[in-house]
């Protein structure tokens, strides 16, 4: 709980400075727009963060976000394929490459860092290999389907805001992922075998099993958002669509309490700290600064956060240190 | 660096503890310690676990600073001059090594990388690299060890690396040699090594300090002894006038259990059988044993004898060859298998193979009850703290805190956690790997009582040890292994130190072939 008190008061923060000194942060559009993307990374970032739990890291998944999102036009519109059969074979086509990245660090012992790593090239490879470089839309149509990520869903009694689609998939993903691990024997499981894989093993615990089903639904989050990312721009380039994505995911996984030395997630906290990097890009924006240095005041407030919270969580532990009763 | 003549009278007083405390998070760990350290003498620490023994020893070796008190470097003409240390380096500067308990070398180095960590010679940044490997051969000799300083640190056996690091020291020119548990992982041949060349530092004039369990060697080597008990000094006891009855009072501070009557189990179905099996232990040769349903067995051999192999192989932890029989079922392969099955294991590395550090004492425990008991994949959550609460009674766990993190225990009480979390699955078959290293005696007591309790309830118990007292009051039968293979085999009663040893170091293989 530690590290979502500190998250939640950079997050306050920054949307304090952006709604005091840009002047549209609490128009509806922008809010709308700011839960929308919120709910598409956090999706991404719920994946990374599992991974992340059970001691891994996947590099992969902005890549995995571009084959996905690109193949689901790419079959749609240039191949004509029905809907109900291009949702289940892209998400199968991500579940795959979760599960070849799982049996690769599982049985071959392979490092994940660098599986992901090629995974992160050889998809994005795919995709621009396939297309032939060329952009990929809906040419107008589908708007169905699309509905999935645009559809807004009105608020009684509340002008200029409606909830967008895109927060019921990803409440629904949450709340089950937060139930898989506070409340099942998966959950715990996946979490001793992030802290000690050695000592869940000899446990009893299926280690290999859970680290390949934790590498399964990472790729499939990343895949079911890369549909929802395409569903919600309409059309997008195989050459820098989803690039860095895994990055944001990883980061707010991180900022919102995974230990990259495993062993400990948050979903509440997963959600915020993709909460608090969107509205800190969106700050960016309003506030005027030039969209170029959107990286490095990204990279300067995580590192100050992350300084600032060891800082305290030092300070603290000296303090507590100092009160203890002797003896 | 003041040079002390071996013969002395009385040893020079070289670096003294001044009513040094240090509180960790709320803790205590020392109290108020005042010592003196001398040269040519051997000064014996000794206490249970969270006594503060290692703090002691990492204030005096400069890794933590003290809370209060100071530390005072006696300089040749008998002056005291305060010292603040800030680091190892600071305390190799002042001529203090600290040998950790834990030995970290590191393994991708040579002998001599290792053995001049930090003190390379070099000029302008380039390595001499004939000075140092002459340097480090002379250091690795004082300890015994005629080696090629060129040869790899991770291929060296553990006993072998615990001198390394002593030599290491040494080439620091230490004047005070503090070890922290230096026998801990050693077999008795090579304790009464690495005993012999700390009396050949002694003689040279290093002040030695010692931290260790095992009564035995410390009253062989020691010249004096001081006993801690919660952070504070409880006594000072010299060469000649102590005995051991004292010091385990002192350390204890209340009555040791005594042997308790062995249950009788020579008519009891047997429980495990093990038919032919073959481990990925280098010289494994094929192993046949059957243990009775209540029956402790004890593994004993010198380290080496693939007892942990032999153990890991029956937990499922590692492949092998042959069957593993379970009331008289052959049993799957592969460690959740055998879970199910009701094959535990304790590993002998409580905290590479046991321990989920950064979690609660309760969720370490009921980790292998969870996968057995669940309900449809859902924890019972009530149901998962009244096991953890049992498992906390039956293994005398303290403090009796499920919310604990397991890392604020001292070792001992990790042990009985890693112990509940076994017991919890009502284990068939029970392995359990240098079960009490680096466990107190009072510690010791109640986990061999929690495992007397599981054999009582009738799981077959099989314990690699290499502590002689531990195997002799705990089992039933003993089997000592040598060089993979099973070369004799004990009863209760017809067992003596000297047998067993005779056996694991391979002496009287032809008479137990032939018995």
């Amino acid at each position: 709980m530690r590290k979502q008190w500190g998250l939640l008061a950079v997050f306050f923060g920054v949307a304090l400075v952006a709604s005091v000194f840009g002047s549209n942060f609490l128009s509806g559009y922008n809010l709308e727009n700011l839960t929308n993307r919120t709910a598409l990374f956090s999706i991404l970032a719920l994946g990374a963060g599992i991974v992340i739990a059970v001691g891994g890291i996947d590099l992969s998944i902005g890549s995995v976000v571009c084959l996905c999102g690109i193949a689901t036009p790419w079959l749609l519109v240039e191949h004509g394929w029905p809907a109900w059969q291009v949702v289940p074979v892209v998400l199968g086509m991500a579940a795959a490459i979760g599960l070849m990245h799982g049996l690769l660090i599982t049985k071959l012992r392979l490092q994940p860092f660098l599986v992901t790593l090629c995974g992160l090239l050889l998809y994005r490879g795919l995709a621009r290999w396939v297309t032939g470089d060329q952009s990929q839309g809906f040419a107008g149509e589908f708007d169905g389907l699309r509905s999935l990520a645009l559809g807004r869903i009105p608020v009684p009694f509340i002008e200029g805001y409606r909830i967008p689609a895109t927060v019921i998939p990803l409440a629904v993903l949450a709340v089950g992922t937060s139930l898989v691990l506070t409340r099942t024997v998966w959950g715990r499981w996946l979490l001793a075998t992030g802290s000690n894989e050695s000592a869940a093993r000899i446990s009893g615990v299926p280690t290999q099993r859970l680290t390949i089903a934790a590498y399964v639904a990472c790729s499939l989050l990343a895949g079911l958002g890369g549909m929802l990312f395409i569903f919600d721009i309409g059309s997008a380039q195989p050459s820098d669509f989803g690039n860095f994505y895994e990055l944001y995911a990883i980061a707010a996984a991180v900022l919102g309490g995974c230990s990259l030395r495993g062993g400990r997630a948050s979903v509440g906290g997963i959600v915020l700290g993709t909460a608090t990097l969107q509205v800190l890009r969106n700050a960016i924006i309003l506030l005027g600064l030039s969209s170029q240095l959107e990286f490095a005041v990204i990279g300067a407030v995580l590192l100050l956060g992350m300084t600032a919270d060891e800082l305290l969580l030092r300070w603290r532990e000296r303090r507590a240190e100092r009160r203890a009763p002797s003896g | 660096m003041p040079t002390v003549p071996a013969t002395l009278a009385s040893p020079a007083l070289v670096l003294r503890a001044c009513g040094v405390s240090r509180r960790y998070a709320g803790v205590q760990a020392l109290d108020g310690v005042s010592v003196e350290i001398r040269a040519g003498e051997v000064l014996a620490v000794v206490g249970e676990n969270g006594a503060g023994k290692s703090t002691l020893m990492k204030i005096i070796g400069g890794i933590v600073a003290p809370s209060a008190g100071h530390l005072e470097e006696i300089g040749a003409d008998g002056a005291a001059r305060v010292m603040r240390l800030r680091g190892a380096a600071e305390a190799a500067r002042a001529g203090i090594a600290l040998v950790h308990q834990e030995v970290n070398l590191a393994e991708d180095l040579d002998l001599t990388g290792v053995v001049l960590l930090g003190g390379e010679i070099h000029k302008m940044g380039w390595l001499d690299r004939a000075a140092m490997d002459a340097r480090a051969r002379v250091a690795l000799l004082r300890v015994g060890l005629e080696m090629d300083p060129r040869t790899v640190c991770g291929s060296l056996p553990i006993a072998a690396r615990q001198l390394v690091e002593i030599a290491r020291a040494l080439a620091t020119n230490a004047r005070v040699l503090v070890l922290d548990e230096p026998t801990s992982s050693l077999s008795s041949h090579e304790t009464d090594r690495l005993l012999r060349i700390l009396g050949e530092l002694r003689r040279d004039g290093v002040a030695v300090v010692f931290v260790s369990h095992r009564l035995d060697e410390v009253m062989r080597i020691a010249d004096r002894v001081i006993v801690l008990r919660d952070g504070k000094l409880r006594g000072e006891l010299h060469r000649g006038a102590w005995s051991r009855a004292e010091i385990e009072r002192l350390m204890v501070g209340r009555e040791v259990p005594a042997r308790q009557p062995l249950v009788q189990v020579a008519d009891a179905p047997v429980r495990l059988e093990l038919r032919e099996v073959v481990t990925r232990h280098r010289r494994q040769r094929p192993v046949s044993l059957s243990v009775r349903r209540g029956e402790i067995v004890a593994l004993a051999g010198l380290v080496g004898a693939g007892r942990t192999e032999l153990l890991a192989a029956i937990a499922g932890c590692s492949l092998h060859d042959g069957t593993v029989m379970l009331d008289g079922a052959a049993v799957p392969a592969g460690c959740p298998a055998r879970v199910r099955h009701g094959i535990a294991m304790l590993p002998e590395d409580r905290a590479r193979d046991g321990l989920l550090y950064e979690e609660s004492a309760g969720r370490n425990i009921s980790l292998a009850w969870i996968g057995v008991r669940s309900y449809f994949g859902l924890v019972r959550r009530r149901a998962e703290a009244a096991m953890v609460d049992e498992a906390i009674a039956r293994t005398q766990l303290r403090p009796a805190q499920a919310q604990r993190l397991v890392r604020t225990l001292s070792g001992g009480n990790q042990q009985k956690a890693i112990l509940g979390r076994l017991l919890g699955i009502s284990p068939k078959v029970l392995l359990l790997d240098e079960p009490t290293r680096g466990v107190d005696v009072g510690a010791r007591a109640e986990i061999h009582e929690a495992i007397r309790g599981a054999a009582a309830g009738g799981a077959a118990v099989l314990v690699a040890s290499s502590e002689m007292e531990e195997v002799l009051l705990l089992a039933h039968r003993i089997v000592v292994l040598h060089d993979g293979a099973i070369v004799g085999e004990l009863s209760a009663s017809a067992a003596t130190e000297e047998a067993i040893l005779r056996l694991a170091t391979g002496g009287a293989r032809g008479a137990a072939e032939a018995a």
